[in-house]
């Protein structure tokens, strides 16, 4: 009786803007968040177009030049303990930190993110041991983990991102996890498992949607994190190896001249500062734009 | 009779508490402990009974959203998991309306999607689902036009229960469970969807479980109603035969708890005192001892069966039935 | 005739100003109660029973909420109470119930230590005498074994003695008005019988007046003295309870009438119904708000909103309508 009506011609219906198209409205009347995200666009664009924005070679030292505070003719910025301008590697730096931020979090954030929505819809006993094996990882201190897997794993770019990687798997599983198993046991889920539809199908039509916006949400506020502790790294010795620039790396071998020229020495730190404020007013934006009572 | 087109037999469902420590076996929460009865095709079978009855549970077990303990579930006389009746297609010939018309949408999809997905999980294809949805939305009374593209927060409570109707509606099911489907609705708003879903039942051919709190609505829409308490069904029977001349001193309790909408003959005692007891540890016997006012040792010590009282009337309690060794058993008190 | 009347509503407005634009809940409402006597406001979602009810005890958030009119409880003008003296005012002259026992009550402390601080928040008594007190109450409000209740924990309280408990709670410091918000709506059904006889008979032991929300009309019968009727933030509708169940007026009251699912229906037939869905505040039409759902309207309906006028002894309705019996479409 019902397929009768299957010949009527699709008329064309008043649409709703998209939960999306909501947060994005209700993102863009946030100054604050608006201005967050336009610093970050700006640390990407000039991380990008380095080699056309910067004025020096960042490699190129000269050891009559070295140690120059900012303001000295030709280097706005001055120079480092190398006598290589410090405006151009900050500038270049924004490549390597950028990409030690990010990158990790995208990668745990789709590991993370499957081992929790997969443990949070099951639930029972297959989340009870996938949770479990998630604590123990929660059980080191993040800084701890990461130094000590890129400890063992060597220096090195490659190295680095595989232990922030591992560091932020059980975090954005965890989160994943809550967030999902809240999901699971709506009714509208429950409504779906009636009409007869499998859990791939559920997973992807029902929870995703609902789930996704806060995992990455969480996942954003850890770029800061990831950054801070890639630098942290390379302080150490461990992520990035000279003479790449990476701003973790140059507070680290600025800080032999910390009484020489503090200015400078400040300079590299105050970058990481600024983008991680940045990444994190982003994320907070983000969240209260998506914050919808609907 | 002909086969019912939905059997239920020695129903049980157990959440177990959490264990001890050393895994000893916990005490658990007896739902649902022991209920059968049958719908026939185009009845409507009301369920009623207060919090922790197991209403609730009962229309989860049917709708096989969770695992019974025990018992058999049979739909047109098959049982439902076998080669013979797959659970996928018993989920096509039974659906569900839920209480909360919010939480049982999506909220990340518009109205004509959610109404759509179940068809498209049997089959249909995508196109043809959107217009079977569309169509539907027409039926129970929401312009396609103005409400397909919505999302379930721009709608009234009224207009999503009716959304929620479509979906239910939208894979042909010939029984629908209503899990207090009208109770979060106005009074103004409840009589129209209670009207929507006797004119669909007429329509479709549909039959009815409907459970509800609401001993007034459950009168209103049945043809059939069972009374439950803690777990276990108290009675059982045509509705007018049923509401008129009750044989469970609970489910004249029950009545006995109607308001009597006339300020010159107000309620001036309660029926029942105290709330009805947790389902974890039930009182041996009759459950209903403890609140029942011709409660007698008997009643403490032997379960009654649920007999036979009447035509397909039926009541648990020893009053109803000769030789119970209860004074007022049926035979020596009329 | 205004000395008996212990509490006094006078053109109460309720505006919430926090959401994109204001929204009016309650609008131009004047109602009264005499002492000992029980008013029950009925109305359906967004009807602003709650928020009248609420803003008697001034429990809305003030930098989000412009409330304009007077409201006089025994003697003082509630709006320009503050600080101490809005403390004092509440739980000592007027307090109240809820609907959800378990919100209102806080988890971590026993009842029984709740009601003895609130007993000596108000009074200086002793330990000693607030515990006698709240036993005493307990008793009044018919708990079994109150003496080992007034140790329980909200939690481990089944629903219907949890709202005793607070009954108990909003009784202890002997108020002159006691509101009530759908304290009943949450119980079973045969609890909630229990409750409501418990109310009336406090009310009429102690002499309270009370104002008492319901959506349920049944419930509004069996306790009230006087009923209000409410829809889209007004009083359409203000009657003894008698009279408007037997005569009402307006056609709202008639449709809430006759679509209850009641006895004597045959089963199995339609309901009369009332159209269309509860008002949208933020979008409320011109003139009166009911048109645009009843069967009977005018011209002039849509355009300005009806004047309460009196139809009887106590008995007022906004409607022009002469002959309401025609109902609902």
């Amino acid at each position: 009786m019902l397929q009768t009506a299957a010949p009527v011609a699709l008329v064309p219906i008043e649409r709703s803007p998209g939960y999306w198209a909501t947060v994005w409205s209700r993102f863009r009347r946030d100054p604050v968040a608006v201005g967050a995200g336009l610093v970050v666009l700006a640390l990407i664009l000039m991380a990008v177009f380095a080699p056309l924005i910067a004025p020096q070679d960042p490699f190129k030292g000269m050891a009559l030049r070295r140690l120059r505070p900012p303001g000295t003719d030709g280097y706005p910025l001055g120079t480092d303990e190398l006598g290589r301008d410090m405006l151009s590697r900050l500038i270049y730096g924004a490549r390597l930190s950028l990409f030690m931020g990010v990158t990790p979090v995208l990668l745990a954030l789709g590991a993370g993110a499957t081992i929790g929505i997969v443990a949070g819809y099951a639930g029972g006993w297959v989340n009870t041991i996938m949770m479990r094996i998630i604590d123990v990882f929660f059980a080191f201190p993040s800084v701890l983990l990461a130094i000590a897997l890129s400890g063992a794993l060597g220096a090195g770019i490659a190295n680095g991102l595989i232990s922030l990687t591992v560091v932020f798997i059980p975090p954005i599983a965890r989160i994943a996890e809550s967030v999902t198993t809240s999901v699971r046991t709506r009714d509208y889920v429950e409504a779906a498992r009636a009409s007869g539809a499998g859990p791939l199908r559920i997973i992807r039509t029902q929870v995703l949607g609902n789930v996704m916006g806060p995992i990455f949400v969480y996942a954003m506020s850890l770029v800061a994190v990831s950054m801070i502790l890639a630098s942290g790294l390379s302080f150490l010795g461990l992520g990035v190896k000279p003479p790449e620039p990476e701003w973790g790396l140059m507070l680290n071998t600025l800080r032999t001249a910390m009484y020489i020229q503090p200015l400078l020495c400040a300079l590299p730190g105050l970058m990481i500062f600024l983008t991680s404020i940045a990444f994190n007013m982003l994320t907070d934006g983000l969240r209260s734009a998506m914050d919808l009572k609907a | 009779m002909s086969t019912p087109i939905l059997e239920v037999v020695d129903l049980i469902k157990h959440f177990p508490l959490a264990t001890g420590l050393l895994g000893r076996a916990g005490s658990a929460v007896r739902a649902v402990d022991g209920v059968s009865f049958a719908v026939q095709e185009r009845e409507t079978l009301g369920i009623v009974g207060e919090s922790g009855c197991g209403k609730s549970t009962t229309a989860r077990l049917l709708m096989q959203l969770i695992v019974p303990t025990s018992g058999a579930i049979r739909y047109q006389g098959q049982t439902v998991g076998t080669k013979a009746l797959p659970l996928k297609e018993f989920r096509r010939q039974v659906q569900m309306v839920f209480q909360d018309s919010y939480a049982s949408l999506n909220p990340r999809l518009t109205v004509e999607d959610s109404i759509a997905f179940a068809p498209t999980v049997h089959g249909v294809s995508g196109d043809q689902a959107v217009r079977k949805a569309r169509a539907l939305l027409d039926r129970v009374g929401l312009e396609p036009a103005r409400f397909a593209g919505r999302y379930p927060h721009e709608l009234s409570g009224g207009q999503r229960q009716r959304v929620n109707i479509a979906r239910a509606l939208a894979v042909e099911p010939r029984v629908l469970l209503l899990d207090e489907a009208v109770s979060a609705l106005d009074k103004s708003v409840e009589a129209q969807v209670l009207n929507l879903l006797l004119d669909l039942k007429d329509e479709m051919g549909l039959t009815y479980l409907f459970i509800s709190h609401d001993l007034e609505v459950v009168r209103f829409m049945s043809t059939q109603v069972l009374v439950m308490y803690l777990g276990r069904i108290a009675e059982v029977g045509p509705t007018e035969a049923l509401y008129t001349a009750s044989r469970h001193p609970y489910t004249t309790a029950l009545l006995g708890s109607l308001l009597s909408m006339d300020p010159d003959n107000r309620r001036t005692q309660a029926p029942l005192a105290g709330d009805p007891p947790n389902p974890i540890d039930p009182p041996p016997g009759c459950r209903f001892h403890t609140r029942c006012a011709y409660a007698e040792p008997v009643c403490s010590t032997r379960e009654p069966d649920l007999g036979g009282v009447g035509l397909a009337h039926a009541a648990a309690c020893h009053m109803a039935h000769p030789g119970t060794g209860h004074s007022r058993a049926a035979g020596r008190v009329a | 005739m205004t000395k008996d009347k212990i509490l006094r509503v006078e053109q109460l407005s309720v505006t919430f100003t926090g959401g994109t634009k204001p929204v009016r809940a309650v609008d131009n409402v004047d109602l009264d109660v005499a002492r000992g006597e029980v008013l029950a406001l009925l109305g359906e979602s967004g009807s602003g029973k709650s928020v009248t009810l609420r803003s008697i005890l001034r429990l809305h958030n003030e930098k989000r909420t412009r409330i304009d009119g007077r409201i006089i409880a025994d003697g003082t003008d509630v709006t320009l109470l503050d600080g101490d003296a809005l403390s004092r005012f509440r739980g000592k002259t007027v307090s109240m119930v809820f609907q959800e026992p378990m919100l209102a009550l806080d988890p971590v402390y026993t009842v029984g230590r709740q009601i003895n601080e609130a007993i000596r928040r108000h009074e200086s008594v002793s330990q000693d005498t607030a515990r006698t007190r709240a036993l005493h109450l307990f008793e009044r409000v018919r708990i079994p074994s109150p003496e080992r209740r007034l140790d329980s924990y909200p939690h481990e309280m089944s629903g219907g003695m949890r709202q005793r408990a607070m009954i108990a709670l909003a009784l202890a410091c002997s108020p002159k008005v006691l509101l009530a918000d759908e304290p009943t709506t949450a119980l079973d059904a045969t609890v909630q019988v229990q409750i409501l006889l418990l109310l009336r008979d406090l009310q009429r032991e102690l002499g309270l007046s009370m104002i008492f929300v319901t959506h349920d009309i049944g419930v509004a019968v069996e306790v009230a003295d006087r009923v209000a009727v409410m829809y889209a933030g007004r009083i359409v509708e203000l009657g003894p309870v008698r009279d408007v169940l037997r005569t009402p007026r307006h056609p709202y009251t008639v449709g809430l009438l006759s679509t209850r699912a009641h006895g004597g229906r045959l089963s199995g037939n339609r309901l009369p119904t009332i159209p269309g869905s509860p008002p949208d505040l933020t979008n409320l039409p011109a003139g009166c708000a009911f048109a645009p759902r009843c069967s009977s309207v005018t011209e002039s309906c849509r355009t300005k909103a009806p004047e309460a006028r009196a139809v009887g002894a106590g008995h007022t309705v906004r409607c022009i309508l002469q002959h309401p019996t025609v109902g609902p479409k």
